[in-house]
This record gives structure tokens, sequence and C-alpha cells, in this order.
């Protein structure tokens, strides 16, 4: 510093014809420099932009795609639940084909008395509802044996497509080559909309229904999933916290510091760059190939998770354990606690914000994870069942949020897009919950020194 | 101490995990992605009218359901596979040498392979020549091998658009892919008179074969190893391509996609069940027979797949765009009296 000072003193003698400068008065280099500032700044600015223009891009998209899949199309049908057809369909091999039949009189009978005329087959009108509504019709039946014999109103669920119609996807020129509807159909919808019977309403069962197969779309929701979803963060947390913790501890504060130790620090730091689809073909040939846990269960997708989150945990525990100053170990030690009751009494809680802070991110990085669930068996058409119990949804197969997500996102009927989209909105609201948390956790706890 | 206590309990709660992993009374299904609607249908279906619960049903394709299936017999394996082609000779041998030895094969029904491209573009009257001649890495000119370098489809055929070669064909992972190089591909190079070209010039039959089937590398043909959502996407930016899909696939879609007919048919199930579209396959799935009374349901659910409801041209599988079985009676019989394939 003083150097400079030295060499820049304005009255140098070797050089008489320097130019007197003002610093009023700005010159060509200080113009420069100030250019430079001024385009680096705008650099800045125009990176940000970026980003805030492609963050805006990303949301208007999963919004503007998945918004409509929180909606959907019901039919309100009175069905005469007679008792012999009630008893012969529950004779028959496939029963919900039988109720098929009940709807559609049910649905001819209340066209009729809208007034709205239709030259339309009664099996032809069917295909404006899900090929769910048997079975919605059956379980009501198998819930109230007692109402067998009367008619009660049910709020069916509209076929994908007529769905797809209301909500502006499907057009009346793109039913062209469609087998399963044809203009007819939209018309009746149209009519069957004014009279109200068709309406577009909240549909709780995507948050909280089962996944259904690809011939019914309308019926699809993202809950048994997220109960998948949930079990493993659960196996995850029980796991990953305490190993987690107590393997920073002993990092930190008792192991001594040795080629060994040195090792150690480098693989855990190694491991949390592992890219997860490893841990998936770890998770398979070791839990489920040699130690026979049950596949596409959600213990197994802990277990696989728990792996990846664990040096999350450890590196985060280690730094806030690090955060805490020498002074408190130091003041707990002379007034004769031992090594352990001054971790235990003064340095974890200390830390506990910022452990609890990492954990919270490692587990939202655990919930948004796909990859090493492709290789356990968690991708397919699972989330059927709802778990029966604890130990049921620990071990029965399930998915997981971002595995039905993909899995919806690969199915050909393009209703299962939108509830890809749809399902992206579950999963953010759940990923930004558990960031808000772990910043207010960090705001509100944590101390400097 | 809190931390001990919660090491304690996970302790406990592994074991107690391990010991309760022994029973399943889900039925476990994976392979071909072809299959996968129609037996996730079929497993909703099963799930709603019995007291089993619902299967569960992963896809992977052909090849790699098989593997799996092959792996053993116990648990911790799955009882069906689903396939779009028949299991191979290789496969039965790697199944036995794992200890599976009794499989059922069960032929759903058909599913036909349609050409299609994006439905604002030029529509095509394809014949297995055009496509060999389009596709493959080296096509005969004057009784000479030489490298393919037609670019458009005119040349191929005058009677087609001038529009560029850009094909996206399912890739080698996939059951879909041997029908389309057997069916269109091979079927080809016979017609055109490349195959009796090649073994007059002194090659032998299979070599032949083999030359045929090697399509071109140079990017005209494109393997897809996802799924047809994939294929879909790449028509979406590559309005010239022409897509390798599925009937069903198609037929969900059909207001992003226009079909090409194949020889001058037009793929339907009425064609395909009638075997006037040439590129049609089989669908099968393959039960492990040792676990017919350890799984709960297996048996029952093979039946209820290929019951008359669920398979028969009025069922479910038929509306989704399965080609039903014309012989499905004696596939039922088959089910029923749980026949293994013999070799």
């Amino acid at each position: 510093m003083t150097d400079t000072a030295v060499s820049y003193r304005p009255d140098t003698a070797s050089d008489p014809v320097r130019r007197k400068t003002s610093l009023l008065e700005v010159d060509a280099l200080t113009r420069k420099r100030n250019a430079a500032e001024t385009r680096f700044k705008i650099y800045g600015i125009v990176a940000i932009l970026i980003g805030l223009f492609f963050l805006a891009a990303l949301l208007y998209a999963i919004l503007s795609n998945g918004l409509t899949a929180f909606n959907q199309t019901f039919v309100s049908v009175p069905v005469t639940l007679d008792r012999a057809a009630v008893e012969d369909a529950e004779a028959s091999l496939v029963k919900t084909s039988k109720y098929n039949a009940m709807i559609d009189k049910a649905l001819a009978a209340r066209l009729a008395e809208a007034g709205i005329a239709t030259q339309m087959k009664p099996t032809d009108l069917r295909k404006m509802l899900s090929s769910g509504a048997a079975s919605q019709v059956r379980e009501f039946v198998l819930e109230n044996p007692g109402r067998v014999g009367e008619t009660v109103t049910f709020d069916l669920l509209a076929s994908s497509r007529v769905d797809g119609y209301l909500k502006g996807r499907v057009t009346r020129a793109a039913l062209v080559n469609d087998k399963n509807l044809d203009a007819g159909h939209l018309d009746l919808i149209d009519a069957m909309g004014d009279a109200g019977i068709a309406v577009k309403r909240f549909n709780l069962a995507f948050i909280t229904g089962a996944d259904a197969s690809d011939s019914r779309p309308e019926q699809a929701g993202i809950g048994v999933s997220m109960i998948g979803s949930f079990y493993m963060m659960l196996v995850v947390l029980l796991l990953s916290l305490p190993i987690g913790v107590a393997a920073s501890i002993y990092l930190e504060e008792f192991a001594p510091q040795n080629r060994f130790t040195d090792m150690i620090e480098v693989n855990i730091s190694n491991l949390a760059a592992v890219p997860s689809i490893v841990f998936g073909i770890l998770g398979l040939a070791a839990f489920i190939q040699f130690a026979h846990l049950p596949q596409s269960a959600p213990i197994v997708g802990g277990l696989v998770l728990t792996l990846m989150t664990l040096p999350t945990i450890i590196i985060s525990t280690r730094a806030s354990l690090k955060a805490v100053p020498p002074s408190i170990r130091d003041a707990a030690l002379g007034v004769g606690a031992s090594k352990m009751q001054s971790v235990f009494h003064h340095v974890l809680p200390l830390a506990m914000p910022g452990i609890l802070t990492g954990t919270i991110i490692g587990l939202a990085q655990a919930l948004g994870e796909t990859a090493p669930l492709l290789l356990i068996g968690m991708v397919g058409f699972i989330a059927s069942n709802y778990p029966g119990g604890l130990a049921s949804g620990f071990l029965d197969p399930n998915s997981a949020m971002p595995a039905q997500i993909y899995e919806w996102a690969k199915r050909a009927d393009p209703a299962f897009y939108e509830r890809a989209w749809g399902g992206i909105i579950v999963l953010l609201l759940f990923l930004m919950t558990m960031n808000i948390v772990a910043i207010i956790l960090r705001r509100r706890f944590e101390r400097r020194w | 101490m809190n931390i001990k206590a919660l090491l304690s309990a996970t302790a406990v709660a592994s074991v107690a995990f391990a010991g309760a992993a022994v029973a399943r009374d889900q039925i476990q299904i994976a392979g071909s992605s072809t299959v996968l609607p129609y037996a996730s249908i079929v497993a909703e279906a099963f799930g709603e009218n019995t007291e089993f619960p619902t299967p569960v049903v992963e896809s992977g394709g052909s090849s790699a359901g098989l593997k799996k299936f092959c792996t053993g017999v116990g648990e911790n394996t799955i009882d069906i596979a689903n396939a779009s082609r028949a299991i191979r000779e290789k496969e039965i041998k790697a199944c036995a040498e794992a200890g599976v030895t009794d499989i059922i094969e069960v032929r759903i029904g058909y599913d036909g392979i349609v050409f299609a491209s994006d439905i604002n573009g030029n529509g095509f009257t394809f014949t297995p020549t055009d496509w060999y001649k389009a596709l493959a890495a080296e096509v005969v000119v004057d009784g000479k091998l030489v490298a393919n370098e037609a670019t458009s489809w005119k040349q191929v055929n005058e009677a087609l658009p001038d529009q560029e070669i850009q094909a996206f064909i399912p890739g080698t992972k996939h059951g879909t892919r041997e029908v389309f190089e057997e069916k269109v591909i091979l079927q080809g190079c016979e017609d055109s008179g490349a195959l009796k070209a090649m073994v007059d010039a002194g090659a032998s039959e299979k070599d032949a074969e083999k030359k045929c089937m090697s399509l071109r590398t140079d990017g005209r043909s494109v393997d897809i190893d996802g799924d047809y959502t994939e294929t879909l996407a790449r028509l979406d930016a590559n309005k010239n391509g022409i897509g390798v899909f599925g009937l069903a696939f198609y037929e969900n879609n059909t207001d992003k996609l226009q079909v090409a007919t194949m020889a001058g048919v037009t793929p339907s199930t009425e064609t395909i069940a009638s075997g006037e579209y040439p590129v049609s396959r089989p669908l099968f799935f393959y039960v492990k027979k040792a676990h017919i009374g350890v799984v709960p349901g297996l048996k029952e659910f093979a039946q209820f797949f290929v019951s008359d409801e669920l398979a028969g041209p009025d069922g479910p599988l038929a509306q989704y765009g399965l080609v039903s079985d014309p012989e499905l009676a004696k596939v039922q019989e088959a089910v029923a009296s749980e026949t293994t394939l013999t070799h």
C-alpha cells in the first residue's frame, strides 16, 4: 500500500511534463474504469433477469398446464339400485360390468327427464362417463347394503375426453378420428352443461385418490403416492438424522485428527456428489436381492434415500458444530463438565438450528428424487392400494410423488399429461413448505458470534 | 438421552421390518411397456372385482421384464412378465438355470404397429419396400451393395411426397423393434428383390438377412429408447418425422397424429384382427407356475385377464386398442389347465 502511494506522488521530479489532473475532471482512464463497472453491473442485472424470466416461464408452464387437473367434470345421475340387478351383478365374474347397465338406464332416463333428446344407444351414452363409474356405484352398494332398492344420486366422473372438451383440451376438429367419442356426444355434453347435469368443480380426489389405469385418467389421484413419499421420508428422517448427527459429533468433537479420519472426511464429501441412480442400483443389490426386503416398498425407497441424504446431513451438521465457538466448550470444560457433557449440554443445542435446517433441506432433496426409485420397482402402476396401517405403509408396494409424476407423463392419454403437471404443483408446494420451515428455523433460532 | 432413545427405537424398528418382510399378498408384474396399459386396466378391475389387492405392474420393456422374471423363484421375484414378443429359447434356458422351469405362456391378443406423422403434414401410403429402401444402411443398386444416400421419400418411391426422410423407430430393448425389423424391413428387403440379389451375389441367407436389417446410422433413422410419448415429442419438434407407434397409442392421440397406410391397408382393430394389416404382433404374459398357490390370486388373475368380459372383442381392453384374440377360448383353457411351455 505504502509503495504505491509513494510512486504516485504528484510532485515526482523525474516526470516534469506530466499533465496536471484534477479530481473534478474525469480523465480517460477513469472513464474506462467506470464504464467497466457499469458494464459489470449490467451483466449482473441481465443474468438475474434471465433467471427471473426462466422462473416465470417455468411457473407459467406449470400453472397453466397443471391447474386444470384440480378441476374435474362430474355428471350427477340418480341410479336405481334394483335388488335383482345388484344380485345378478354380484354373481358374475366381472361384477362392475353389470353395474354399467344400471348406469346406462339411469343416464338415459336423466337425459329424457331434462328434455334432452338423443338418438344414441345407452351403451354409447356411457362413453361420456368414466369407466370407473361402475366401480363407484358398486363400492356404494358394498358399503351400504341396506340402501339396495332405493334410488341414489351419484356424482359420477365424466370421461377424460368429455372433461378435456369442457377444459378446451379436446376440440371438435380433433374428434374426427377418435373412436371413443364423436361430435354428437359433445352436443349432448353442451346440453347437459346447460341443464346443470354436468358440472365442473374442484376435485378433491386428485389430491387424495389412488392411481388409475390407462383407461380412466379422470380417476387418477396423487394421494396414495403422497402416503408412499411420507413413509419414505419417515424412514429417511428416523435413520439419517440420528446416524448423521452421531457421526458428525464423533468426527467433529472426539475423533483424533489422523490420516484415517481425513480419508473418511474426503469420502463423505465424495458420497454427497454420487449420482442418485448409483444408490438405486446399490439398493436393489443390497436391500432387495441380498436382504430380501419386498420390492416396491417404501421402506426400501427410504433406505436408499437415507444413503443419499446422509452425507448432506453430516456435512451440514459438522458445519454447524464448527460454528459453535470454542469458548463455549472451554467454559464448560473449565467448570468441570466432561467432554460428553460439554457436547450434549452446550454445543449440540446451540448447533441444533443448523442441523435441523440441513436435515430439512436434505429431506426436501430426497422427496424430489426419482432416479433411484426406478430401479427398486417404485415406478409403474403401483400406487393403487391405500396402505392398511403402519406396517403396511412401510412394506406394501407404493410409489412416490415424483415417480408418480414421471409415470403419468409417460402414458398415452393426454389427460394424464395434465395430471402430471398437477402433480408437479402438489410436489412443489411440499418442497416450498419444507424450505420455508427451514428458513424460519434458521432465522429464529440461529445464533451468530 | 433423546438421541439414544431414537437410535434404539430405529434399531428395534428395522429388526421388526426384517421379520415382517416375508409374506407378500400382491401379485407383482413387470415387463413390456406396450402391455403395461392393458395389464394395469386388468389389475385395476381385478382389485375392484375380487377380494385380492390390486396387483403391482411395472414397465421397463419385454427383455428387462423377462430377465427379472428369470432371476429365480421366491417372494422377492416377480410372478408375471409381460412381453410384446414370444419368450426366446435363450431366455427359457436362463430361466431354467435359475430354477424357473414351469412357465405358463398366455397370449392376450394382438397389437398393431402403425406409422404416423404430424396431423398437419403430408399423408403417406407406405409399402415395406419403401421403408427398406429409406432406412437400410446399404441398398442394392445394379447388383452391388452401396451406402444408402436417399434423403427424400420421393427418391425412394415416386408416389410418396417429397419430404425429408426422418424416422423415429423403437430402440433395441423394445419388443416392437423386432417386429418392425421382421415385418417391415426384412419384408421390404425381400419384396424389393434385394435379399435375392445378395444371395445370388454369394452371401449366405443368414448374412443377407442380417445385412437387410442393419439400419443406416447417419441420423435419418433415430432409435427411441423411451416410450411412445418420447416419439410423439420428437415428432412435435420435427414436423417432417415419421414415428412408429402402437395402435392403442395412436388411437389415444388422433388429434396430433395421422396414420399412414401400409401396403394399402389402414391399420384398425378390424384389419389387424382379419390379418389384412401386415404389421401386427401377439402380446403375451408369462406366469411362474411355482408361484400359483403361494401368491394369493395369481391363477385367478391370469384367468380374469383372458376372460371374455375383459379380453373379448367388447371388453375394456379392446376398447383401449387391443385386438382381441380370435382363439381366446383356447387360451382360457390353457390357463385353466396350467399348461406350461415345453422345450
